[in-house]
């Protein structure tokens, strides 16, 4: 998550030369606090490995029994002892990823327009609501998903779509309200705070010379915006998405309470679908097999996984876009 | 006069605290349908016995299983009993003591309707399973004689999508009912839905059956009588039409007092008798055959006393009491906890 730090457009602070009067003292105070910086490193590790090895002990049973077709199985049957996280995978996934594609545009936008262009007697308290969005509790979410959203997609928006856009696959089928795509949007409104602050944060680094520059070069607004801010600020931004869709993926009560909780991986976004963390927030109080238990916390190492891979492409793909630019100076 | 004073100080403390160290506390964790029972009862019990004090977390059944088996509380609740497997790691073994009774209310979403529907279960299995599909189905129409239903609607089926003990005997009672069911499907707290849409917890169920029409749900009937929700007549296994109410489902624990087997764990689902609502279940606290001697004493008291004083209070909260021929059995349960 520190992809937006080695990449910031911030110049460094000069280094301050130690006065030589007093060095040992601040010798000793460095040391100190090199090591306090370096438990600190060390504990966070400490943390991560502590959670993978109970997870990998409590998930034992399941790999046992299931291997690596845990992973591709699509059948979840408690009482069978049958499991598979295929559908769950899937359902985080699409969620995810509609959550973005609706909500990168507009806290993008957002961020931009008050940065770049409202006055700032207006751009101050938009921002400042569009980050009370990120203190609502995802209950309140969810339970506005259930009696607000589902109803208006159920009676409005689906039948609509179903109507216009029923040839393709994703927009099939009996419009219930609640399901994927509900689930979608829901997460896009918790996840926009999050994008927008860091991105408007991003765009205010740029140094205004950036801007004067292409503006004295006779480029318009847009293009100034586009060649000085949106391009140099890429890697933060991008960093900011990545924020954001580890709230998507991770989110668990206000998805549940509006994604339909079936574990199944249909083309159409009007379906209901389950999610990784929703099946563990539904399932584990009562779960009683030791078998369904282990194959929960299993599916709570894929959803690590699932977390560690995406992170991996981010941050390739923000290291990609650093060299380009790099070359292209 | 600072010496009288501190004397007076000391003597008062010293009372102070042998009260504090004479007075009980048990700790105790599970389901959460009781809940609301529970917590009157140990403030009532409270007030007769102020020397003991009994917390309660309602964290669900299965966790409260597992806290009882981890030994890390003095007494736990499930509505469902516990398994063979899981009395057998118990130690000291575990009693099952009966507390109360509950049901399970089939709710649906259709207007215009001027009387409650009415379900036999072999219909009701085949909509959970998603055979019968539209309200209008000749089968549906067969149980509600006179009744208008609406034509083409679709029926949607909403479950509870979080492990829970009210699904437990719903679809233990389904898998008594319908052959189909039992092989194709099955009971447990959580278990693979043929069909329908998920929602978390009785109130996200009932959320998804207001919002839609054609809806049908499965939810607990304190749930439902305190939100007013519509209630279905199941028919039993006499062939009557019967709708929850505390008296049907005490009904139901008395029609299955005959082969009773003596550790109280059973099913009273589809049980016998013409006043029998067909998803009744017992809710259970589990405890210690041996317990230390303070807290052991206050447990069986608190349990008599639950037995007797309480049985009018489950009542007046909308869960059904044990049947009175019961009670005999119970108590010589509770005689059974050693406290030593």
């Amino acid at each position: 998550m520190t992809a937006t730090t080695h990449s910031s457009p911030i110049p460094a602070a000069p280094a301050l030369a130690p006065a030589p009067r007093r060095r040992r003292d601040i010798h000793l105070g460095d040391q100190a606090f090199q090591l306090v910086l370096r438990l600190g490193a060390l504990l966070v590790l400490a943390l991560i490995a502590g959670i993978v090895g109970q997870l990998l002990g409590l998930s034992w049973p399941t790999i046992q029994k299931f291997g690596a077709k845990f992973l591709v199985g699509t059948d979840w049957d408690p009482v069978n002892d049958s499991f598979g996280a295929l559908p769950f995978i899937w359902g985080t996934l699409v969620s995810s990823l509609l959550a973005l594609l609706m909500a990168c545009p507009v806290a993008i936008g957002a961020s931009l327009f008050l940065n770049e262009i409202a006055h700032s007697k207006l751009a101050k308290p938009v921002a400042f609501l569009i980050e009370m969005l990120a203190a609502i509790p995802s209950v309140v979410y969810g339970l506005w998903g259930i009696f607000v959203l589902a109803p208006w997609l159920r009676t409005t928006v689906e039948p609509w779509l179903g109507a216009r856009l029923g040839f393709l696959p994703l927009f099939q089928g009996a419009p219930f309200g609640v399901g994927m795509l509900c689930a979608g949007m829901v997460l896009a409104i918790m996840i926009t705070p999050t994008i927008a602050a860091i991105s408007r944060e991003v765009f205010r680094a740029v140094p205004l010379s950036h801007r004067e520059a292409a503006l004295g070069l006779g480029a318009t607004r847009w293009e100034m915006i586009y060649l000085s801010v949106l391009r140099s600020s890429m890697p933060g931004v991008v960093g900011a998405v990545i924020l954001g869709l580890g709230r998507a993926l991770g989110e668990t009560m206000a998805v549940t309470m509006v994604i339909g909780n079936r574990p199944e991986i249909a083309t159409s976004l009007f379906a209901p679908g389950q999610t990784m963390a929703s099946v563990i927030a539904n399932e584990y109080p009562e779960a009683s097999g030791t078998l369904h238990i282990s194959a929960l916390a299993s599916i709570g190492l894929s959803l690590f996984l699932v977390s560690i891979v995406i992170n991996a492409l981010a941050r390739y793909f923000v290291w990609r876009l650093n060299r380009k630019q790099g070359g292209a100076r | 006069m600072s010496k009288r004073v501190l004397l007076v100080l000391t003597a008062f403390l010293a009372t102070h605290f042998c009260q504090a160290a004479g007075s009980t506390l048990l700790n105790g964790a599970g389901a959460t349908f009781p809940y609301p029972l529970y917590s009157k009862w140990f403030s009532e019990f409270q007030k007769v016995k102020p020397g003991v004090e009994i917390n309660y977390q309602s964290i669900g059944s299965g966790a409260g299983i597992k806290q009882f088996l981890d030994k890390t509380i003095d007494f736990g609740a499930s509505d469902a009993p516990m398994t063979d497997e899981q009395l057998a790691k118990a130690q000291p073994a575990a009693l099952h003591i009966p507390t109360a009774l509950g049901a399970v209310v089939v709710t649906y979403n259709l207007p215009g309707l001027s009387k409650p529907l009415q379900f036999s279960g072999d219909v009701l299995a085949d909509i959970f399973l998603g055979k019968i599909s539209k309200w209008d189905d000749a089968r549906i129409a067969k149980d509600n004689a006179g009744v208008k239903l609406p034509a083409g609607l679709a029926i949607m089926v909403a479950h509870r999508s979080d492990g829970s003990g009210t699904t437990a005997v719903f679809t233990d009672y389904l898998s008594k009912v319908s052959a189909d069911w039992k092989s194709k499907v099955g009971s447990g707290t959580a278990i693979k839905w043929p069909a329908g849409l998920g929602g978390k917890g009785n109130e996200g169920v009932t959320g998804l059956v207001k919002q839609t029409p054609g809806a049908i749900a499965y939810v607990e009937l304190i749930y439902a009588e305190a939100n007013k929700l519509p209630s279905a007549l199941l028919k039993n296994r006499a062939g009557v039409y019967v709708a929850a109410s505390p008296r049907t489902v005490t009904a139901a624990a008395q029609g299955s007092l005959k082969g009773m087997p003596k550790d109280f764990r059973v099913s009273i689902t589809q049980a016998e008798g013409k006043d029998a609502y067909p998803i009744s279940s017992f809710t259970y606290l589990l405890a210690y055959s041996k317990m230390e001697a303070g807290k052991g004493r206050a447990f069986k008291e608190f349990l008599a006393w639950a037995l007797d004083k309480g049985q009018p209070l489950a009542e007046g909260l909308s869960y059904a009491s044990l049947p009175k021929s019961m009670i005999g059995p119970i108590k010589a349960k509770v005689a059974q906890i050693q406290a030593e």
